[in-house]
């Protein structure tokens, strides 16, 4: 968020240039989507020891249903797809096509929310009850985390791609494509959960 | 896609505070940003050294008379804290590499300024909050590993406040880590190769790599760690099922990093220093940067060595004494290249020569105890003595933190455009010098001998030993004065150092001193060969 705060400087001076550089915001965001993922390393190799080591006390409940975590699946990969045609029409100079698919990757967001919250309400077990229970409400909190800035600022940048007088547009993509990026970052961390916790 | 920037605009001058006022503001200039670093860090190494003197003063004699248990184990915690967190890390990444790194890469400012802002701006509040914990509810008591169960079983609200703190300050790290390696990698000045940059610029690019890979780790465990104290949860929680072990392997993953976060930009600072008071280019450049990168490799792979005692399984002690062995290969070739530096240069005995002459010698202490406690049976044995605290007091004062100063000697004339005096400077270094051997080298044999660390009272037999080394810590205490009179008389009245008082090679002294706001009046210029030292100036060119 801060390298697109640094970014708007350089835009602002872009018309009395005297010098010029390449662009490198790409290039910091990856490296702090890096960093990122080593978080999510960090927990998902705690997990992974808690299941080789910890053995589950008995009584103790710890089950997963599938069904929404499918669903939730296919939604954050659907949504991959739609930003990924938001940026195509953007492209194509169509700002009101790209604010639509945009609107509608935001809304599979907040619909995948509510599936989580869904879940969080109708699983047998609590925060509290087992090692088990707490690292699979870290993990997928930590994630809900992630989607839910992720879809706030997917909502700024339709705001932005507005026609008249937003500041998204086909010369000036890289909100759009931070953001898609980290969107995609936060598909794909949800796939790698979604394989450890549920499918092992 | 490029993207123009108006170097009178990016700065723009007339919107930022002139004068010292500049070091209080929000000031996105590279230099500026590395002063508040240093000054800063400066202000906390105080602190932490007072608590450090205050732990000297109830270890002299072998009761716990000069402050009650619980308050040596806050005063212990914060020390450690403070030094590693708010002085080392800090100064010796954002303070020289924020200084120097842009003039090294033939930049104006760092890749994204406003970010090496707000990297610095986490600091200050952070520490104050850390050492606002102990006037709460009593400080952290958990020491700076804040191993569980002991920081979940210890008086919550400070180890609340102690967790925040450094999540805000590995924050600020990892910032700083992005900054480094877009600038090295992205900001280069046309022209300029990578083989041809600073010896540091490699150091600070392996050390951001360190940073980026391993600090979000420690993040996410400390996360956990919250959870276990404020939620009640059972992550490293014994009893409730958790496994503190887990919490052991997370926390090493980017502690042991972390030294090499303290100790690489050191050996990148020293690479500069050396060739330029002994008037040699810098031996085996190429072997220095392959051996940098073999440590930051072999860095993330040694971890478990900080844990042979907690249940370890044979095969990863194996592995991780084997891993640890092998960092001492790069380690050493850079000494022996540092070494082959100085032999046959004509060496100018000033105090950033000394200083830098001074961390080779502590050094290679800190290095051959560390190979020494990488080997399992020995290190079963003296694990958790004072033998642990003298290795890394060697690797981290005696090596670090001497070349700090060492960097202080030699860029001060550029960054105020004074000369520091020599009869003080080489006073500051004889007193540090004798006083940090005198403090740590009898702590090797306490250790030897089974004096438990982080406890505050001790088998009387060990009481002279312990007053020889309060006595070192109370010169040390003292080297401050000097250094402090120094940088006071020196910034007023200091001789006028003009712009290359070392006659030194580096891009950094081609400007004025000190430098102008966008670093170069015109064009960077392209050093080629920054270790020319002993060519006529015009095959340089």
């Amino acid at each position: 968020m801060t390298t697109l705060d640094s970014s708007k400087e350089i835009q602002n001076n872009n018309s009395e240039a005297t010098e010029t550089h390449e662009d490198f915001r790409m290039f910091g965001l990856i490296t702090f989507l890096i960093a990122d993922g080593m978080t999510f390393a960090g927990f998902f190799a705690a997990y992974l020891t808690y299941k080789a080591v910890n053995p589950l006390p008995d009584g103790a409940i710890y089950e997963l249903e599938l069904p929404i975590p499918t669903l939730n699946t296919i939604l954050l990969l659907v949504s991959s797809a739609t930003f990924h045609k938001a940026g195509k029409a953007l492209l194509k100079d169509k700002n009101s096509d790209s604010q639509k698919w945009l609107f509608f990757t935001a809304f599979l967001g907040i619909i995948f929310l509510i599936c989580q919250l869904f879940e969080y309400f109708h699983l047998p077990f609590g925060l509290t009850d087992n090692l088990f229970a707490s690292t699979f409400y870290a993990l997928t909190g930590f994630h809900g985390l992630h989607v839910t800035l992720g879809t706030l600022m997917i909502l700024i940048i339709a705001w932005q791609s507005r026609i008249n007088g937003g500041r998204l547009t086909s010369q000036n993509m890289f909100p759009l494509e931070a953001v898609e990026l980290y969107w995609h970052f936060v598909d794909g961390i949800w796939v790698v959960l979604f394989i450890i916790l549920y499918l092992l | 896609m490029t993207i123009s920037i108006d170097p009178q605009k990016t700065n723009n001058e007339s919107l930022q505070p002139k004068g010292w006022l500049r070091y209080f503001s929000f000031s996105l200039d590279h230099k500026v940003i590395g002063i508040q670093y240093l000054v800063c860090g400066f202000l906390f190494y105080l602190i932490g050294g007072t608590l450090a003197s205050a732990i000297r003063i109830e270890l002299a004699s072998p009761m716990s008379d000069f402050m009650p248990r619980d308050v040596y184990n806050q005063v212990l915690t914060l020390h450690g804290t403070i030094m590693i967190f708010l002085w080392i890390v800090p100064v010796v990444n954002g303070a020289f590499g924020n200084y120097l790194i842009p003039f090294y890469v033939g930049a104006r400012d760092m890749a994204f300024p406003r970010l090496n802002a707000v990297a610095f701006w986490l600091i200050p509040p952070s520490g104050l909050m850390l050492v606002a914990s102990y006037f709460v509810d009593g400080a952290a008591q958990a020491g700076w590993t804040a191993y569980p169960p002991l920081s979940i079983t210890t008086p919550q609200s400070g180890q609340i406040i102690w967790i925040l703190s450094v999540l805000l300050l590995g924050g600020s790290s990892i910032f700083g880590g992005i900054n480094f390696i877009a600038t090295i990698i992205k900001l280069r000045r046309p022209g300029l190769k990578l083989m041809q940059l600073p010896m540091y610029c490699w150091a600070m690019l392996g050390t951001s790599l360190l940073v980026v890979l391993s600090t979000p780790v420690l993040a996410g465990t400390l996360i956990l760690l919250s959870f276990d104290i404020i939620a009640n949860t059972g992550f490293f929680n014994p009893v409730l099922g958790g496994n503190v072990v887990v919490y052991q392997h997370l926390f090493w993953f980017y502690s042991h990093p972390a030294v090499y976060i303290m100790v690489l930009p050191a050996f990148g600072l020293v690479s500069e220093i050396l060739p330029v008071h002994a008037r040699k280019p810098l031996f085996g450049y190429t072997t220095m940067v392959f051996s940098i990168m073999g440590i930051v490799v072999l860095g993330l792979v040694v971890w478990a060595h900080h844990m042979f005692t907690s249940g370890t399984p044979p095969w990863m002690r194996l592995f991780f004494t084997i891993a640890t062995a092998f960092i001492a290969v790069p380690t050493g070739i850079k000494f022996f290249n540092w070494v082959a530096t100085l032999w046959g240069g004509k060496i100018s005995i000033n105090s950033a020569m000394l200083f830098s002459c001074g961390f080779i010698i502590n050094f290679v202490f800190g290095g051959i105890t560390g190979v020494a406690l990488a080997q399992v049976p020995f290190d079963i044995h003296v694990h958790d003595t004072y033998f642990v605290v003298a290795h890394f007091h060697y690797i981290v004062y005696g090596g670090t933190v001497f070349i700090i100063f060492s960097s202080i000697y030699h860029w001060f004339p550029k960054v105020t455009g004074k000369m520091l005096n020599e009869k003080l400077g080489i006073l500051h270094f004889i007193i540090t010098f004798i006083g940090f051997n005198l403090c740590f080298a009898p702590q090797h044999w306490l250790g030897l001998n089974g004096m438990p660390r982080r406890v505050a009272e001790y088998d009387p037999q060990f009481q002279f030993v312990n007053q020889i080394s309060s006595l070192g810590a109370l010169l040390m205490a003292i080297s401050t004065i000097p250094f402090l009179i120094n940088v006071f008389l020196s910034v007023r009245n200091g001789k006028d150092a003009g712009d290359n008082p070392w006659n030194a090679l580096t891009p950094e002294w081609l400007t004025s001193s000190p430098p102008p706001v966008e670093n170069w009046e015109g064009e960077a210029p392209l050093v080629e060969e920054p270790y020319g030292y002993g060519k006529e100036i015009s095959e340089l060119k």
